[in-house]
Order: structure tokens, then C-alpha cells, then sequence
């Protein structure tokens, strides 16, 4: 019977693979899933990956982060309040129709009008206070304050058909736009809206089981070279990798780093890695009462300067690369790798136990304290063995630290309430520059301004925000990008955040196909290329 | 029989009222889902202005109210994450989880019953003893490993089968389904197995123990000594009475089966509602998992009410609902 059913099996096998195999498809196995087609839904990594195929933004990033342009062929500051845009006069919406600044002034109307959004891209849209359209090519956005940071935002969200949606007639409105209604998220589940600018046209979409994309044949950029692409996630780790083995799929996002050593070894695979604009790091808290320190009498030693300087020089950022992440990451010495705008070349972080010793003395620590270390275990690569092993270098130094690893979910709902004095995590800076993790990081919590949204420390250093007010009011790129840097460097002399290292993204594909490695870690067909025979 | 049923249904509308009341306070427990779903960059305006969409700015109490009142209308919340009806998602996703249950059971009880039956009926030949070996490996692996093991043999190795997903569907009464494509039902044949595994060897135990005990009972004899075929004998005298066990504890892990084909889901990367609960609980997506859950109790009930249905086919001797008094 069970012979009889694979004998079966096998035959449908082999005719299910003869039957599909044109050249021209590729299938990727991804480790995560969209949460909705719709590109203003959520802005969530899986979804504008999903959004780079089918619709295309003002401005764009190349693999290293930089900007470049995408739908506007140019932009220039007027002045400090004054942005404009000059768009492509080459490019068709999926239906056809000529793309205007008309969709741009939609968009931007539209992004604060999704029913039910867990996570708005209104944080990139909330800086233009106004938009003149001189002529249908041409876009003039104006800022309340200097927004140096303008054509970076804009390169966050894609730009949907203002016809396709019924909102020619729709004008900007910084009180918010009027229109009789806005499309709904599952206009564009169910195809009806997916009308973009993009390589690919959209196909299918089954929830869980298979994106399909087909080749846009207007498309005004270079041409993919792939007639069908279909996106397939698989959440899991190993199955993910036994798929490309397999030869299920033809390439994978992510391969766990315990496997990276046989895939090198198989001849079928070739691997694409490049450093990430995400650091991970470690948050010292200096509130008044240390909820996850003992042996103090109450009081939080992570005030005093030196206590956090030890606790940096005690991490050797090596031997975590080297061993807990089998070499793939890059230690890190501030916010951002070398390359990246705002970078500052002069700071240094040093490994030395026997001066983090002496230095805990000084503070008056001769026999350390006791330390509860949050970290979640499955949010980041191997987070939760990097953070034991930050642990034993802790202890190591006389501060006994145990680790509370918990899921994802439950660590950041606890971390968000400080429940933590050290906690390890991530920071990726999606605008590819050095403002976006000092502006969450470091800076001191204001409500309604974006500074501080992931200060969980209680830090507060007037001078530091002053410099980065500074900075983001700074339309001039090389002036800003000396402010940020003399920012970067305060903030590190402070040790608040303590960088552990750059995570390193990794792509696995069949021999045979090469892939550009992008820094912001998205997985783009479009730049997927057979390799040149 | 009425009666039956009607206390039947009376006794499961309190059990899912229960359900839904520890549903919604533990998930609310576990965290906030804002701190999941929000983008780090937003300030708290954002925050604010998301908290609100959602609902989450009321007290539990509140939820907890508007929740019941739109469940009674039969509408059990939009998922925060996917912002479309929670039981819609489920519902859904629920043939593909169907399909590979009743594929998993269909091989379990398929060869489990004929297995346990030989090595009933022979305990002490080498068949006999191969088969009870077996069953006990099929009891002590890990899923999560077999299902490994499966794609490294049969997808990588030998390339027979693909390594996951549903492959090809076709549509029947307008719903999806894989085995009716040759893709398909080759892509379902490798899950299939790997969740059958388990309930293979709980049936091949039943069904021997049950084979071994009903076989040296009078009337078996008396068949025997009648002169009866051994083929009647076995496939009515035996097979019949041991069928009682059998579907009591096949009922119950359809059920399990249906519910929690997690592991096999996750593996097999099968769009199944298991890996959908498995997303929304890490996602703290509330009205899906309270969805899902609901669903599940109600499943368990309906099954539960028809193996009793069964049973009195099976066995005349029981009354259904206590009987006459």
C-alpha cells in the first residue's frame, strides 16, 4: 500500500515537473509574509517587500541605501521649506494609463485614510504641509520646518493609480483630503486595486500559500528577466532551507546560521551576503529605581558613567561574531556600519575586563550587583544566545547577569512598560542614515515629534537633542552629515547604547542565478539575474 | 434522541462561553499587540491614533462587551493584523487543514486496522512483532523530526516529491482543494504521512489489543468450531467488535487532528489554519486566535456528538441519553 502510494506519487511527480518548467519563473521561498497586498496597510518589512514589485515610489534606495531616483527623474531644494520634484514622463500605471503627479497627491491623501491600519505610513507623510502641482510632471512640496529628511521619507511608501481609485479630482489638504470614499485593503487583496508602476504586475494572491507575479511589459526601467515570479512563504526555518535543496523553490531569504556551513558546501547553492543597516545592541537603563537590578540597595549604578562603560568594555564583540553568529555579522562600534551617511570614522569601542574591573571599583562596585538581561528569542538572528553570552562576559567582571529570554510578543509589551534595565535588541534604520536610530534610540522622549520612540532607558541629555534638532533642520548633506556625526559621538561617550554588532542579511539560490545583496534587506525579483554563462 | 441532542447542545453553548471568556483574558495577559504590529518609528500620535483603530483603548471589560455583542451576531471581530474578518481567515483556511486530516486518518485507519489485526491475530510471528516495533517508533519520534526526515529522504534526496506547500488546487462545491490534481495530491502525500504517523500507531495498538482479547472470547470460538471461513470470522466476528475503541479514540483525535496539525503545518510550510493560529498567537492578532479557538470547540462538540451517534449504530446495547429512565 504505502509502496503503491509512492509509486503514484513519484509519477505525479515527475509529470507535475515536466509540465512547469519555462525558464522564465522564478519561485522564492520567503521567511515571512505579507500582512495585506495593500501598500499603505502596514508598514512592516514583508509588506513593502511585497510593494517594491507592483508599485514604485517617488524616490528609491539602491543596494548600498543610498537614494536614487525612481519615479522622479530629479529633486532639488528650493529653499529650506521647499522641495521639487521632477517626475519620469515615461511611465504607465499597470492599466495603461499615463502616471501623473495627480497619484502622488492621491497617495499622500490616501496613506491617512486606511480603515483598520495596526502600523501607518502617515510617520513619513506628516512633514509636507503642502503640494502645488505646476504642471502634471512636476511636484512642489512644501514643509512646515527645513526637512532634510523629505525625498528619504518619500522613498518609504509606493504610489498607487489616482484613476484606477476614482480620485482625479482629489486635492491636498493638510487638514485631511476629501474624497466620497478611499479604497479598502481588500480592494487590493483581491487584485481590483493592484494597478501600479512597477516590474511586475500582480497575478494571484492565496493567503499562506503563493504570490504570483507577472512581468510588466511597459515597465520603463530595465527588464526583468522573469516572465512569472511566484513568492511562496515558508516560515520555518529548515523546511525553508530543504525547499531549495529540494529544488522547490529556486531561492531562499535568511537561511538559518546554523546551516550556513553546509549550504556552502553544496555545489547546487551559491550564497549573496551583505551587512545590514540593523544593529543589534544592548539598552542601559538609568531610571531611578532599577526594576531588574539587585544587590544595590535600590539604587541604579547604570547612572553612573563608568558602570556603563564597563559593562561595554567587558562585551568582546569578536568572540559573539566569531562564535554565536559563525561569522555572519560584523561587529559594531556605533549606530550604523562604515559606508552609511552620518557614520562617524573616529568612534571606537575596545574590549578590556581587567579596566571594566577596575572601573566598577571605582564606582564603588568592588563586588558588582546583580543584573536581569530581556532579550527576545526569536525576533533577531540567535538573539537569545547572544544575550547568554553577554551574560557570562557580564559575570565574568563581577555583575551577575542572568538572562530572561522570552517570545518576541511577550518581550516587547514588557520592555515597552521599562520593565528591564539592560535589554537587547535591534534597530534598523529604514531611512539608510544616522538620524533615524539617534532620533528613537537616544534622543528624549517628545510626544508628538518622532524623538524617542524606542527610548526605553530614561536617558535624557539636553545638549544631545539640541545637536539633533540641529542636524534635522539642516537641508545642506555635508553640513548635516558633520552635525550627526558629532551627535553620534556624544551619544556613545554617554554608553547609553551599547552596540553589539551589524546583523548580515544572507540570500541562498540555486547555481546559476545571481543576486545584488541589499543593505536594506529586501528580497527583489527584479534584481534577481540568471548568471552570465 | 431529541432530548439528547438538545442537552447535548445546551451542555457545548456553555462550554464555548467558557472558552471564549479564558480566551480573551489570556491572550490579554500575554501583551499589548500595538507593540507588536506599530512601526518603531511612530511617535504617540501614532501609537495613539492605532490603539484607537483597533479598539484597544477601552478597558478589557469594554472589549470584552463589544466583542460578545458583535459574536452573538455571528461577527467575531476584524484581525489586527490582516484587517479582514477574523472568522473569515480562519474559515478560509480551513479545507487545506480538512484535507490533510482526513488524508492523515484515511491512511491511518487504512493500514492501522488490517496491521493491529495481524499482529493480533499472530502475535508471535515476525510480522507480528515488526508491526508492534514500528508502532512504537511511530509513538516516540518527534513530529517535527519525521517531518524533517521525510523531506531530506523524499524530497532532497530522492527528488520524488516536492518539499512542501499545497501545490496545484481545483475547485469542488467552490472551495480549493489539492487532491483533486496530480500536483496536489503529490504535495499532499508527504504531511499526509508525517501526521498519520502518530495515529497509525495508536490505531495498530488498539486494534491488536482489542484483536487479541475478542479473539479468545466464546462466540469467536463457536464461529470457528461452527466451521465458519476464517475470513468471516475476522472481518465480522473480530473486526466488528474491536471497531468500538477504535472509532471512540479515532473521533477524539480527528478532532486533535483538525485543531492542532500545527507541527506538520509549520514543517510542510501547508497553508493550514494550525500555521495561521501559530502566526496570530506570536502576532497577538486576538480575534483570530479567539476565532480559531471558538471554531475548535465547536468542531470537538459536533464530533463528539457523532461518534455517540455511531456508537449506537455499532453497538445496539447502547441507549443514547440514558434511555428509558
Amino acid at each position: 500500500m504505502v509502496f503503491r502510494l509512492l509509486g503514484l506519487a513519484t509519477a505525479a511527480a515527475i509529470l507535475a515537473g515536466a509540465g512547469s518548467a519555462p525558464a522564465a519563473t522564478l519561485t522564492i521561498g520567503t521567511s515571512a509574509e505579507p500582512s495585506s497586498l495593500d501598500p499603505h496597510y502596514h508598514n512592516l518589512g514583508p509588506n513593502t517587500r511585497a510593494r517594491k514589485h507592483v508599485f514604485k515610489s517617488l524616490v528609491g534606495f539602491d543596494a548600498k541605501m543610498r537614494l536614487q531616483p525612481e519615479l522622479a527623474e530629479s529633486w532639488r531644494a528650493v529653499d529650506d521649506t521647499t522641495w521639487e520634484f521632477k517626475l519620469r514622463r515615461d511611465v504607465k500605471f499597470h492599466d495603461g494609463s499615463p502616471f501623473t503627479a495627480q497619484d502622488v497627491v492621491y497617495t499622500v491623501c490616501r496613506i491617512p485614510n486606511v480603515a483598520n491600519s495596526p502600523s501607518s505610513f502617515t510617520v513619513y507623510t506628516k512633514g509636507i504641509a503642502a503640494i502645488e502641482m505646476p504642471d502634471p510632471h512636476t511636484l512642489v512640496i512644501k514643509t512646515a520646518k527645513p526637512y532634510p529628511l523629505l525625498p528619504a521619507e518619500l522613498a518609504t511608501f509606493g504610489i498607487i493609480s489616482a484613476k484606477a481609485a476614482g480620485g482625479e479630482q482629489v486635492t491636498f489638504d493638510k487638514a485631511g483630503c476629501k474624497a466620497d470614499s478611499w479604497p479598502t485593503s481588500q480592494a487590493f487583496n483581491d487584485g481590483t486595486l493592484m494597478v501600479g508602476t512597477g516590474p511586475f504586475k500582480h497575478k494571484e494572491y492565496v493567503k499562506g500559500g503563493r504570490q504570483v507575479l507577472e512581468r510588466n511589459p511597459d515597465y520603463w526601467g530595465p527588464k526583468p528577466a522573469w516572465d512569472t515570479v511566484v513568492f511562496r512563504p515558508i516560515t520555518s526555518d529548515g523546511p525553508r532551507v530543504a525547499a531549495l535543496l529540494a529544488g522547490d523553490v529556486d531561492m531562499i531569504e535568511t537561511p538559518p546560521v546554523q546551516d550556513m556551513e553546509r549550504l556552502k558546501g553544496t555545489p547546487s547553492v551559491t550564497l549573496a551576503q551583505a551587512q545590514s543597516a540593523r544593529v543589534i545592541y544592548l539598552a542601559l537603563g538609568v531610571q531611578d529605581t532599577p526594576p531588574t537590578i539587585t544587590g544595590t540597595d535600590g539604587k541604579n549604578p547604570l547612572k553612573d558613567p563608568r558602570v556603563r562603560e564597563a559593562l561595554s568594555l567587558a562585551v568582546d564583540r569578536d568572540a559573539i561574531v566569531k562564535r554565536v553568529m559563525q561569522g555572519v555579522a560584523e561587529p559594531a562600534n556605533q549606530f550604523l556600519p562604515a559606508g552609511f551617511f552620518g557614520n562617524n570614522p573616529d568612534v571606537k569601542v575596545h574590549t578590556d575586563a581587567a579596566k571594566a574591573k577596575k572601573l566598577l571599583e571605582e564606582a564603588g562596585y568592588p563586588k558588582g550587583f546583580q543584573l536581569t538581561l530581556g532579550t527576545p528569542n526569536d525576533r533577531y538572528i540567535n538573539d537569545d544566545k547572544v544575550a547568554q553570552a553577554v551574560a557570562q562576559m557580564f559575570t565574568r567582571i563581577g555583575v551577575q547577569t542572568k538572562v530572561d529570554a522570552t517570545t518576541a510578543n511577550v518581550f516587547f509589551s514588557k520592555r515597552n512598560k521599562q520593565e528591564y534595565s539592560v535589554f537587547l535588541a535591534g534597530w534598523q534604520a529604514d531611512s539608510g542614515e544616522m538620524s533615524s536610530p539617534l532620533k528613537a534610540l537616544v534622543a528624549t522622549p517628545i510626544k508628538d515629534k518622532g524623538y524617542g520612540t524606542t527610548n526605553y532607558t530614561s536617558w535624557s541629555d539636553p545638549e544631545f537633542d539640541g545637536m539633533l534638532e540641529t542636524a534635522l533642520a539642516t537641508v545642506d548633506d555635508a553640513q548635516r552629515e558633520k552635525l550627526l556625526q558629532a551627535a553620534v559621538k556624544r551619544a556613545m561617550d554617554a554608553t547609553i547604547i551599547v552596540p553589539l554588532h551589524y546583523e548580515v542579511t544572507v540570500w541562498a539560490m540555486k547555481k546559476g542565478l545571481s543576486y545584488e545583496p541589499r543593505a536594506d534587506q529586501y528580497t527583489l525579483a527584479a534584481k534577481v539575474v540568471p548568471a552570465q554563462p | 434522541m431529541i432530548v439528547f441532542i438538545l442537552r447535548r447542545l445546551t451542555q457545548s453553548a456553555v462550554v464555548i462561553a467558557a472558552m471564549a471568556v479564558l480566551v480573551f483574558t489570556g491572550i490579554f495577559a500575554i501583551g499589548n499587540p500595538i507593540d507588536v504590529l506599530i512601526s518603531p518609528e511612530a511617535d504617540e500620535v501614532e501609537r495613539a491614533a492605532a490603539i484607537a483603530r483597533l479598539g484597544l483603548d477601552q478597558p478589557m471589560h469594554v472589549q470584552f462587551a463589544r466583542f460578545v455583542e458583535s459574536a452573538v451576531g455571528g461577527d467575531l471581530g476584524t484581525s489586527f493584523v490582516h484587517g479582514v474578518p477574523a472568522l473569515g481567515l480562519v474559515l478560509q483556511r480551513f479545507p487545506a487543514t480538512l484535507e490533510l486530516a482526513l488524508a492523515a486518518m484515511l491512511l491511518a485507519v487504512l493500514l492501522g486496522i488490517p496491521l493491529g489485526l495481524w499482529a493480533g491475530l499472530k502475535p508471535d510471528s515476525v510480522a507480528g512483532r515488526v508491526i508492534m516495533t514500528g508502532s512504537i517508533l511511530g509513538f516516540s519520534l518527534p513530529t517535527f523530526w519525521v517531518g524533517m526526515m521525510l523531506i531530506m529522504a523524499f524530497a532532497v534526496q530522492l527528488g520524488w516529491l516536492p518539499a512542501g506547500g499545497r501545490g496545484q488546487t481545483a475547485s469542488l462545491f467552490g472551495v480549493q482543494w489539492s487532491f483533486l490534481t496530480r500536483d496536489g495530491l503529490a504535495h499532499l502525500i508527504l504531511p499526509a504521512i508525517n501526521l498519520a504517523t502518530f495515529k497509525l500507531s495508536l490505531v495498530i495498538r488498539l486494534a491488536r489489543a482489542g484483536t487479541r482479547e475478542v479473539a479468545l472470547q466464546d462466540y469467536v470460538k463457536f464461529a470457528r468450531a461452527k466451521g465458519l471461513s476464517p475470513a468471516r470470522v475476522v472481518g465480522v466476528h473480530i473486526l466488528k467488535n474491536i471497531m468500538i475503541p477504535v472509532v471512540t479514540v479515532l473521533g477524539l483525535e480527528l478532532g486533535s487532528v483538525i485543531a492542532f496539525s500545527v507541527v506538520t503545518e509549520s514543517v510542510f510550510a501547508w497553508p493550514g489554519m494550525g500555521k495561521l493560529l501559530i502566526e496570530s498567537i506570536l502576532q497577538l492578532d486576538r480575534p483570530v486566535v479567539v476565532a480559531y479557538l471558538l471554531l475548535t470547540v465547536l468542531l470537538f462538540v459536533v464530533i463528539n456528538l457523532v461518534v455517540d451517534l455511531i456508537y449506537s449504530m455499532l453497538d445496539p446495547r447502547i441507549r443514547l441519553g440514558g434511555g428509558r429512565a
